[in-house]
């Protein structure tokens, strides 16, 4: 059966298109001047302006490691990350550790760590599967380079971009 | 070889005169409305811009002013690709139809009173606003072969739908302005300017009789209250609402004939992927950008002349006048020249103030639907305009002295 829908009666302001149109550029010139006047803001200068001090502490920028307060580079290389990593991103050489190294006691640790920033989703599962809190997402997101190459973080890259973090993990320190 | 006096005698020959000093106007003028067209683009992405809380273009030069250079240069460098399935000779020609018009449209309209003696007209018709017309619809030729030569679906939808729109709407623009020849007796633009200078501007005729920078100097206050109590009237105030309704139907009426929103239905991106231009690129795309601005252009200038008083403003006299404020050091002949740019200073500020609030209508108000825009076409201000020629005849038939 056909619905029939009725059209709702229109008073004559509204026939008259007018009022409504009037009503319509008090609206777009109340933006118009809030915008020309800075009084409101909602776009962001980018180059000059940017979202660095915004950003909120759950951001998931850049994956990068992170160094222990000794100065010893946490990865262990296990390779979790490596397995966990969904656009498979992520590419680790591990190494042994030298018996005259004073932390050799940790045994492994990444000779080559490589992650693939044009691969990379940013989901975090590198850094909630880590078992020894190496890898963090930090809040870098502004990655450039002229060739794939380029866009391939090695672990000289990725140490720079961690920096140290201190605490967490305390099971390779001397027992007190 | 020519004496220099020889020389300037040849100059001010009446003959070479007129055409030397025609071609100087065409220039000029042809220099004025290229800068205007291509600024008021850019008025258009940064009032839209505002108007959507963004910033619109502000990168290249101070706040983006220099945008309209950038964009012209890449026009002209960008690759003109002509599709092969295309009708080759029209498909070139529409572009070059689409522009002229508009521009040929400007040759009637009075931009300022006059400069150095040379009325400030490039033709001085007294057939004027007929030629305007007659020239501004051929406009939609452009568009219409545009749309048929591409032989692709869309552009040919854009236009058919200009045309029917066309044919709707040139209706109401001639005959909504028939009771400003009623009123003003005379198709010369320059005399409705003139008229408008004494008798006040054509949307709203309350400008009293004898009122001038002179005596207002002399004498504020009285003079003030004086003209203004003997220029009011009943007769007057009854003329205002049909001329008030006629510029309602013109102003209308001249948003479809520029396909501009709410009736840019030739153009409807969402719809039609851009319309009638959709298969051009480069040079041709720019060619129908600048056609349609240029139409907004001429449209808004004679807007500005038959309502808005043209060139003319209150207290300001035209390019003849003598003395500048009273000031003494300022000789006859500096005194008529700054009036005479003044004139044109004010005209072009008043055809600015109508293309910015033809921008801001843009940005308000959606597009027609085509049967709404048909309807309103056809019912409502055909009839309107019929109407008012009716109302204004009847009111100068029994107040003779309304004028």
């Amino acid at each position: 059966m056909a619905k029939v829908i009725q059209r709702p009666k229109l008073t004559l302001a509204e026939m008259l298109y007018l009022p409504a149109i009037l009503g319509g550029l008090l609206i777009t010139v109340r933006h118009f001047f809030d915008t020309l006047l800075g009084r409101k803001k909602v776009t962001m200068r980018y180059p000059e302006e940017r979202w660095d001090n915004h950003l909120p502490d759950y951001y998931r920028g850049a994956p990068a490691l992170v160094k222990d307060e000794h100065g010893r580079e946490r990865c262990v290389a296990c390779q979790l990350c490596e397995f966990i990593c969904p656009p498979r991103a992520i590419r680790i050489i591990p190494e042994e550790i030298p018996s005259n190294d004073p932390w050799a006691k940790v045994e492994k640790r990444p000779k080559e760590f490589e992650i693939n920033m044009i691969r990379c989703i940013y989901c975090g599962l590198c850094q909630e599967v880590c078992p020894e809190q190496a890898i963090f997402l930090k809040k870098d997101y502004s990655f450039v380079g002229y060739s794939r190459q380029d866009m391939i973080h090695n672990k000289e890259k990725l140490y720079e971009l961690g920096g140290t973090m201190t605490g967490l993990v305390h099971k390779w320190n001397e027992k007190k | 070889m020519l004496e220099p006096s020889a020389f300037l005698q040849f100059f001010h020959h009446p003959h070479v005169w007129i055409i030397w000093t025609t071609l100087a106007k065409i220039i000029v003028l042809l220099a004025i409305v290229l800068g205007l067209v291509s600024y008021t683009v850019y008025a258009e992405r940064r009032v839209s811009a505002f108007i959507q809380d963004r910033l619109g273009p502000n990168r290249v030069g101070p706040e983006g002013l220099l945008q309209p250079i950038a964009d012209a240069i890449k026009l002209l460098l960008k690759e003109n690709f002509v599709p092969n399935y295309v009708k080759k000779f029209y498909y070139l020609l529409a572009p070059l139809i689409a522009m002229i018009p508009p521009i040929l449209v400007l040759a009637v309209i009075p931009f300022g009173s006059q400069l150095f003696g040379v009325p400030m007209v490039i033709a001085d018709l007294d057939i004027g606003i007929l030629w305007a017309f007659a020239i501004s619809s051929l406009g939609v030729y452009g568009i219409v072969l545009a749309g048929w030569a591409s032989n692709s679906k869309y552009p040919f939808l854009g236009g058919i739908r200009s045309s029917s729109q066309m044919i709707s709407y040139e209706l109401s623009l001639g005959l909504s302005v028939v009771p400003v020849f009623l009123v003003v007796g005379t198709l010369n633009l320059q005399e409705i300017v003139r008229w408008q200078v004494h008798n006040g501007w054509l949307i709203a005729p309350f400008w009293p009789k004898g009122f001038n920078l002179h005596s207002f100097l002399a004498n504020p206050l009285e003079h003030l209250i004086q003209t203004f109590a003997s220029g009011f009237s009943l007769e007057r105030l009854l003329l205002w609402i049909p001329l008030f309704l006629s510029f309602l139907v013109f102003l209308v009426s001249i948003f479809a004939e520029t396909n501009r929103a709410p009736f840019d239905l030739p153009e409807a991106e969402q719809e039609l992927v851009g319309g009638y231009h959709t298969e051009y690129s480069s040079m041709g795309f720019a060619l129908f950008f600048l056609g349609e601005y240029a139409a907004m252009i001429a449209a808004a200038g004679v807007l500005v002349t038959l309502y808005l008083g043209g060139w003319s403003l209150p207290l300001i006299p035209d390019g003849s006048a003598t003395s500048f404020l009273g000031l003494p050091f300022i000789p006859p002949w500096l005194a008529s020249t700054l009036w005479g740019l003044i004139n044109i200073g004010v005209f072009f500020a008043k055809v600015i103030l109508v293309l910015l609030f033809m921008i801001w209508v843009r940005w308000t108000v959606p597009r027609f639907r085509f049967d709404q825009l048909m309807k309103l076409g056809w019912y409502v201000f055909f009839e309107l305009a019929l109407l008012n020629i009716i109302l204004v005849a009847a009111i100068l038939a029994f107040f003779p002295n309304v004028k």
